[in-house]
């Protein structure tokens, strides 16, 4: 969303609403260069390099990449990263290659948070805290096994930027229900066999608000969909010091039988239904959310994933549809995420 | 080599008074080791701590089993706890207690000692008279020294006063001393008896 | 500078002068005191710089250690037992990556059932994690081994554990010769990472490695702790030269050069062996001891040196191998073999029992008379084993084991010792 700027010609009365700020069909040939992505940049960091083995139209694999640009332009090519096992990993470092582009470490699968903490300690150590540190992992490594690890950095206010890449289950082990795994989502342990609805209700954890208790600096979730959105949050997040915790929407076609083509149109289908609230939180409290564009029924998102086609087909489920939408209605409310409809149209 | 035993309970102070027993014996030149039998932190329960001296290094790490002196922090443990296992007859035995032997049921296995060596003290009234408190280590190590002679009591007090500076250093080593008084004229009383 | 103090203040105010810069500390009986000393040196200034890590967890630590390895800071750990198995992983991994991290393990038993007494199980558990095992026989070396293992670590590049007795050392007041700083300074000079996490330099640490060139990745660490056979009586030699006292090495014998049965075993039980070997030489036995130092590497040509002469070995163990036997006593006959002699391996001081000397006497009196058996448990209580597997013969809800004997021993550990 953009004012157009002023001509030589004068004042221009109209306002042009571009929805598709940021993605290859508008914003980043129309906007000044200043307020073009960091991905629309040449002079971008690249940090994760072409030649990596990941799937056609891996959600995780843009993440990473226009979180870590980000965040190398906002420390100046100052940046060190620790990564959990996970796809991301597996993908980015096939033994002898590295598409890693800044000093990177694999440590296990568990204990990407406390490496970075570890990292971010012998920085400070050494009078170098001008380098700054990146933790990353995926929906298990983070929610689940590195859940501990986690919770300590976020209690000792470790300076590490920690992002969660989430699709929501274990995809590198063949796609396993995880902590993330929504409801109802088919998984390779969560099927729907008879009357089980696929990954059920009730259970989970909401790790950004986990985060948001251990009362952290700052808070952050977003998607692959909206690139100056999350890029604006990690750099919101690196000009802060202490622990700070972004957690991506990453779609991935295999895990979910999506096609790769619709990898941005889940994630932006994702945040428009209202079933993943994108809202940024400092010191434990909401202080802004990214609103609905066009309020979308749950079920235009869920069609085009096979994880979730036993709602649908042959032997339908209306009811467990009703309760994810209610699930996105109550995010609505909770997190405000229409606005009360007077205020213009903010963000990108 | 000189091998002492403590009893007493947790919170009472029965480690740091093998540990003071050490330095002392350390100040003096000698090689000592000192070390505790017990587990977690946990008030009440019983402990037990040892300390050995020598003039040569000393090598063994196993706990004391016949030990040349006993101190007995707590008089509750008696009959409790099996603490006179090992001790010679011509072992030394220090109890802290206001009570005699006799009046603690202990007049008959008394006899199979050297009395000059068998001493009950009231080491935690001392104490509390210098300490505010019944904590009666200190106290105690004053008096094993004046039973035993083993360590000179000069050293104790330094020891003393290098764990705990200032007033509570000053306090303890007041209680220590007078306790090696008070066994001092026990001994005298018995041995001139 | 002679103290009398205790050995985890001794060893806490050691590895402060090696200057780690990170420190991470996961409390656990008996290491605690190590790590509460290096918190209030850092918090005095002492130790500086240095980040005091207070970390969620025993594998939070090893996983902040090999972050900070990573980055090049020299950085240090303790824990024991259940700690360091909650940290298995991390071990494997940071041997793997080839990071010079030392820790000290104040050697304690493994649960089930519970127990915070010393015994050798949990660095046992750990040998072919990749890391040097050195075990300290009094506080004096494990103060020594401290700074002789960071020297070790960094010139190798693999991390080093020093395996010191829980409660038994860590908890006993002894004299000990204090390094002083320049001391220790002059010995150890400042980490000269092999790999580090640099913007300057990018590098990426921990790729996954398939088939085709694992097998030659995991020899690296066998071939490093190779060189360790080298290296460590090297270091322990220019330690002596400085320091003025032997400490560390691979092996020392006690009295075994010319005796007829040797007591091989680890740590500080050998003190006690050695009072016994002498009393016994009085009386004109021909014995004598091996104490292993460097438990790895295993010193296989140094152990076959000095015992090739003896008639019997009696290895002495502190951890037992569940469903086999002994394990050190393993690796002492694949030391040995091709050669003829009589082997005994006795498992001793588990959970903590005593080891007393008059128990070490009738020991090695039936050792000398080869009326022992392959494999016996000095001290256990048969009647009680008996039992209890009686107990579970008999009835199917016989109950748990360590509760139906505590109840048959009566009053819960008081006053045995």
């Amino acid at each position: 969303m953009t004012e157009p700027t002023e001509t030589e010609a004068g004042k221009r009365d109209q306002r042009v609403r571009f929805y598709q700020v940021g993605s290859h069909v508008v914003g980043n040939r129309l906007l000044d260069p200043e307020q073009r992505t960091v991905q629309a940049r040449m002079d971008r960091s690249n940090t994760l390099t072409s030649g990596h083995r990941a799937c056609r139209g891996c959600g995780e694999a843009l993440g990473a990449r226009y979180v870590l640009d980000a965040a190398m332009r906002a420390s100046e090519g100052k940046l060190v990263a620790a990564n959990a096992t996970g796809c991301l990993e597996v993908f980015s470092t096939p033994f002898p290659e590295s598409s890693w582009q800044l000093p990177w470490i694999h440590s296990l699968f568990g204990n990407a948070p406390a490496v970075a903490s570890g990292v971010a300690a012998a920085l400070r150590a050494k009078g170098r805290d001008d380098i700054r540190v990146v933790g990353q992992g995926g929906d298990g490594g983070t929610v689940d096994i590195g859940f501990g690890c986690l919770s300590g950095m976020f209690e000792r206010n470790d300076d590490v930027l920690y992002v969660c890449y989430d699709n929501e289950a274990y995809m590198n082990t063949g796609v396993q229900r995880s902590g993330a795994t929504p409801p109802a989502a088919r998984t390779a342990n969560t099927k729907p066999i008879g009357e089980h609805p696929g990954n059920v209700f009730g259970q989970g954890k909401d790790m950004p608000r986990i985060a948001m208790a251990h009362g952290i600096p700052y808070v952050a979730t977003a998607t692959v969909a909206e690139p100056h959105d999350l890029e604006r949050k990690v750099e919101a997040a690196m000009s802060l010091r202490g622990a700070r915790y972004i957690h991506v929407f990453v779609p991935c076609p295999l895990g979910w039988g999506a096609e790769p083509r619709d990898t941005i149109k889940l994630a932006r289908l994702v945040k428009e239904t209202g079933l993943f609230p994108v809202f940024e939180a400092s010191d434990g409290e909401v202080t802004g959310v990214s609103r609905i564009r066009r309020r979308t029924p749950v079920e235009e998102y869920l069609r085009p994933q096979r994880r979730y086609a036993h709602l649908f087909g042959e032997h339908p489920r209306p009811d467990i549809v009703e309760r994810l939408q209610a699930i996105a209605d109550r995010n609505i409310r909770e997190y405000g995420l229409l606005g009360d409809g007077s205020e213009e149209e903010a963000g990108w | 080599m000189f091998e002492v035993r403590i009893h007493g309970r947790g919170g009472q102070g029965v480690v740091t008074a093998a540990e003071l027993l050490s330095v002392a014996a350390f100040d003096e030149g000698r090689h000592a080791q000192a070390f505790p039998s017990f587990g977690s932190e946990r008030m009440g329960a019983p402990v037990v701590s040892f300390c050995r001296f020598a003039d040569a290094p000393i090598r063994t790490r196993e706990p004391v089993a016949e030990p040349d002196a006993l101190i007995v922090q707590d008089p509750t443990l008696l009959h409790q706890v099996d603490l006179f296992n090992g001790l010679g007859p011509d072992g030394y035995l220090l109890l802290n207690s206001s009570r005699r032997f006799e009046e603690l049921g202990l007049g008959e296995f008394a006899t199979g000692f050297r009395p000059e060596r068998l001493l009950a003290v009231p080491a935690g009234e001392i104490a509390r008279r210098h300490l505010g408190r019944p904590l009666a280590n200190a106290a105690l190590l004053g008096g094993f020294a004046a039973l035993t002679g083993a360590l000179k009591l000069s050293s104790v007090l330094a020891a003393i006063r290098e764990r705990f500076p200032g007033r509570s250093g000053e306090a303890n080593v007041a209680a220590a001393e007078d306790c090696f008084s008070q066994v001092e004229e026990s001994i005298g009383r018995v041995s001139r008896a | 500078m002679l103290r009398q103090t205790e050995g985890s203040a001794a060893v806490a105010e050691t590895v402060a002068l090696c200057r780690p810069e990170v420190v991470c500390a996961y409390p656990i009986s008996p290491q605690t005191h190590i790590v509460e000393g290096l918190a209030d040196l850092v918090r005095a200034g002492t130790l500086e710089p240095c980040e005091y890590m207070m970390v969620e967890s025993e594998f939070a630590a090893m996983s902040v250690c090999i972050g900070a390895s990573a980055a090049g800071a020299r950085a240090y750990t303790a824990t024991a037992s259940q700690g360091l198995l909650y940290m298995a992983e991390a071990l494997y991994n940071a041997s793997g990556l080839g990071l010079p991290i030392v820790m000290t393990v104040a050697n304690r038993a493994i649960g089930a059932p519970i127990n915070i007494w010393n015994d050798h199980s949990d660095a046992m558990s750990q040998r072919d994690s990749g890391w040097l095992q050195l075990y300290a026989e009094t506080n004096q070396e494990a103060v020594d081994l401290h700074v002789q293992a960071f020297r070790i670590a960094e010139q190798l590049s693999l991390p080093v554990m020093v395996c010191m007795d829980g409660f038994v050392l860590t908890h006993a007041y002894e004299r000990i010769d204090l390094p002083t700083r320049s001391q220790v300074d002059s010995f150890l000079p400042p980490f000269e990472p092999r790999q580090v996490l640099d913007p300057a330099d990018p590098m990426t640490i921990g790729a996954m490695v398939g088939p085709e060139a694992f097998a030659e990745v995991k020899y690296l660490a066998h071939a490093k702790q190779m060189q360790a056979l080298d290296v460590i009586p090297a270091v322990a030699e220019e330690f002596e030269s400085a320091f003025g006292r032997p400490s560390g090495g691979l092996i020392r014998g006690y009295r075994a050069d010319d005796a007829e049965t040797v007591v091989v075993a680890l740590g500080s039980v050998l003190g006690t062996i050695e009072d016994t070997i002498d009393a016994m030489r009085e009386e004109g036995v021909s014995i004598g001891a091996l104490a292993i130092k460097s438990f790895r590497p295993f010193p296989l040509e140094e152990v076959r040196t000095a015992l090739a002469g003896a008639k019997r070995v009696v290895v002495l163990e502190k951890a037992l191998a569940v469903g086999v036997g002994g394990i050190v006593a393993a690796n002492v006959r694949m030391a040995l073999s091709g050669l003829q002699m009589h082997g005994y391996t006795v498992i001793a001081g588990l959970g903590g029992r005593a080891i007393t000397g008059p128990s070490l006497r009738r020991l090695f009196a039936e050792a000398v008379a080869d009326r022992l058996e392959p494999l016996s448990f000095l001290d256990m209580d048969w009647g009680r084993v008996e039992a209890e597997l009686e107990r579970m013969a008999d009835s199917g809800r016989s109950g748990p084991h360590a509760e139906n004997m505590l109840r048959e021993i009566g009053i819960v550990a008081g006053g045995s010792h």
